[in-house]
């Protein structure tokens, strides 16, 4: 029962005091990357002038995202990335729904063991070394397919699958089976055009963790061109790699921009597409997440 | 029908499951299998079948070893931190949400809020790296403005739980939130309505139904991090530590890590993952049996 729906007669200093909290706690949510994006566009005149970075500098500029997409490893990256999300979200999708579907049918001989063996894998695995021993095996290593292979289905996206599939209206299914159409057909061109919540929802959620990849690109990947953004971006962070390419490229650029402007441009640039999603992804999360809640 | 009948009848969904049934056996089943080389000496030379088997030295050796103590200590302690000092926040932030009437209000702060958790720990050390760098960091300068000297948050074994605590809270409460309200809007309306012709003020109702309310929530997401404790949350640690903080913050995962991948000792590092796999399983099972137990009794 929200508080909208409350007739108590509230405090309005309360309601105030509240608000204020509330309002407290979003800042706190947004100042962090407003002050990156801050960072990322003061010159080194600024820093200079201040002694360090502020949060209203007197002078900005934007050569720092030039120099970011100028700099050999970054433009690499971001083709990676968005060929792993992409390639990668709808392999996701495909094989999610081919295994979700039929698992939905409640008169699938055996459906109760193929479920066990599926929901075991979210109480056991085999763990890190042995899993990158069996992507060596395949051959994945060192190859985009590492990025997109192991991680191919999420069994609690399966599962929010097999709820929604569940729940679809067996007349339209009856329908169909009565105009003689076999199971494949059914499922492309009459069950995934009717289930856009449920597609939508696991494809912004596989494509988030696709785009925000860090892991499999470490362990797997020793190719600088076939590593993807995050990666690159946690080795600007860390390292002195950026300098080094400025050095060759443009050494003039270089003294005018400070290390972390540049570091920054580069985590603002890795954020955007996330910004872009998000209010779709807002809007689905909640329908997601309760859906979640209910298996867990 | 009988069972061959009813087979046939489906056979184009067996058909349809194969390639994904394929996936699960080859990259989640498989390695478990794999999990023997934890009582092998594995190589890559000899490969899974010739490789010398050891029985159970690697785990001798890895309990007798001091270092084992140390990641036990530091997972169990930054497991219990963040969930102790973690849990509360996604709750008050909850009940806060829940007592603003603004629709617009709330539904503004909600999606500030949540926007964290979709960012990437690469993305959250960038930012961290401009609050906390001792020569740079906002934080550090607010602290000079102040008189007082500046702290190295990333490197010190003082303070780096401190930030691997407040860095999770900061980029989960608003998702963690999410879970209270949903339970907030299936309590009774009839309940403050009565405690309303009681007399009970805003705060009374919230301490006597809001937060009752969600008790049942809230014990069994204590349960199942309880569950978890061993895991501690590798991808953060990974992605902030160094090896001035190894001290205070490795944990088994990020111990396997190193160990088995960049130094390829594969069986030691494959067998404290076992053990830790094992350890894991019994407790999430053990942890879901007293939540279901708990759930029975409840009134949810």
């Amino acid at each position: 029962m929200s508080a909208i729906a409350r007739k108590t007669k509230m405090n309005k200093l309360e309601d105030a005091f509240i608000y204020a909290i509330l309002g407290a706690i979003a800042f706190t949510a947004l100042f962090p990357l407003v002050y990156v994006f801050i960072v990322s566009i003061t010159p080194l005149s600024e820093v200079a002038r201040n002694g360090g970075y502020t949060v209203f500098p007197g002078k900005v500029t934007f050569d720092a995202y030039a120099t970011v997409f100028k700099s050999p490893l970054v433009p690499q990256a971001l083709k990676v990335t968005v060929f792993v999300t992409v390639v990668g979200t709808l392999a996701n999708l495909l094989f999610t729904a081919l295994l979700a579907y039929p698992v939905s049918k409640k008169s699938l001989p055996f459906r109760n063991g193929i479920l066990l063996f599926l929901v075991f894998t979210l109480l056991f695995n085999g763990g890190l070394i042995p899993t990158y021993l069996v992507v060596h095996a395949t051959g994945l290593v060192n190859t985009l397919g590492a990025l997109i292979v192991p991680s191919l289905i999420s069994t609690f996206y399966l599962l929010i699958m097999k709820t929604f599939f569940e729940n679809f209206p067996e007349e339209l299914i009856e329908a169909a089976r009565v105009d003689g159409m076999g199971e494949f057909r059914l499922l492309f061109q009459i069950i995934l055009p009717l289930s856009k919540p449920v597609v939508a929802t696991l494809g912004l959620f596989y494509g988030v963790a696709h785009w925000n990849e860090f892991f499999a690109g470490i362990i797997y990947i020793n190719d600088p061109e076939l590593m993807p953004l995050q990666v690159v971006l946690r080795n600007i962070l860390v390292g002195s790699t950026i300098s080094g390419d400025l050095q060759t490229l443009n050494p003039q650029l270089m003294a005018e921009l400070p290390g972390e402007t540049i570091k920054m441009a580069l985590v603002v640039v890795s954020v955007l597409p996330v910004l872009f999603v998000y209010p779709f992804l807002q809007k689905y999360m909640t329908q997601g997440m309760m859906l979640g809640a209910i298996k867990g | 029908m009988s069972l061959f009948q009813s087979m046939y009848r489906h056979r184009w969904l067996y058909v349809m499951m194969l390639p994904s049934l394929a996936y699960y056996l080859v990259y989640k089943y498989a390695p478990m299998a794999g999990l023997v080389i934890a009582f092998k000496d594995y190589n890559l030379f000899d490969g899974l079948w010739n490789s010398p088997w050891v029985g159970l030295k690697h785990f001798r050796d890895v309990f007798s070893n001091r270092e084992f103590a140390v990641l036990l200590r530091n997972t169990l302690l930054i497991s219990t931190y963040k969930i102790v000092f973690g849990m509360l926040p996604d709750l008050a932030l909850a009940v806060l949400i829940n007592e603003v009437r603004l629709a617009w209000y709330r539904k503004t702060v909600q999606t500030i809020v949540y926007f964290p958790y979709f960012l990437s720990w690469v993305i959250v050390y960038g930012i961290l790296l401009m609050f906390l760098t001792p020569d740079n960091g906002l934080i550090n300068q607010l602290l000079q403005q102040f008189g007082l000297k500046p702290i190295s948050f990333l490197t010190s074994n003082d303070w780096f739980r401190s930030v691997l605590v407040v860095s999770e809270i900061w980029k989960d409460i608003g998702v963690g939130s999410v879970i209270y309200l949903a339970a907030m809007a299936g309590i009774d309306p009839q309940l403050y309505e009565a405690a309303e012709m009681d007399g009970a003020g805003r705060w009374k109702q919230i301490w006597h139904i809001t937060l009752p309310g969600v008790r049942n929530v809230f014990v069994l997401l204590l349960i199942l991090k309880l569950g978890h404790i061993l895991d501690a949350g590798f991808a953060q640690i990974y992605v902030l530590y160094n090896s001035l903080v190894y001290e205070t913050a490795d944990i088994i995962d990020t111990w396997v890590f190193r160990r088995g991948l960049e130094q390829m000792q594969y069986s030691y590092a494959t067998a404290v993952g076992l053990f830790k796999s094992v350890v894991g399983f019994v407790m999430v099972v053990i942890a879901n049996q007293v939540a279901k137990k708990f759930g029975d009794n409840g009134i949810w």
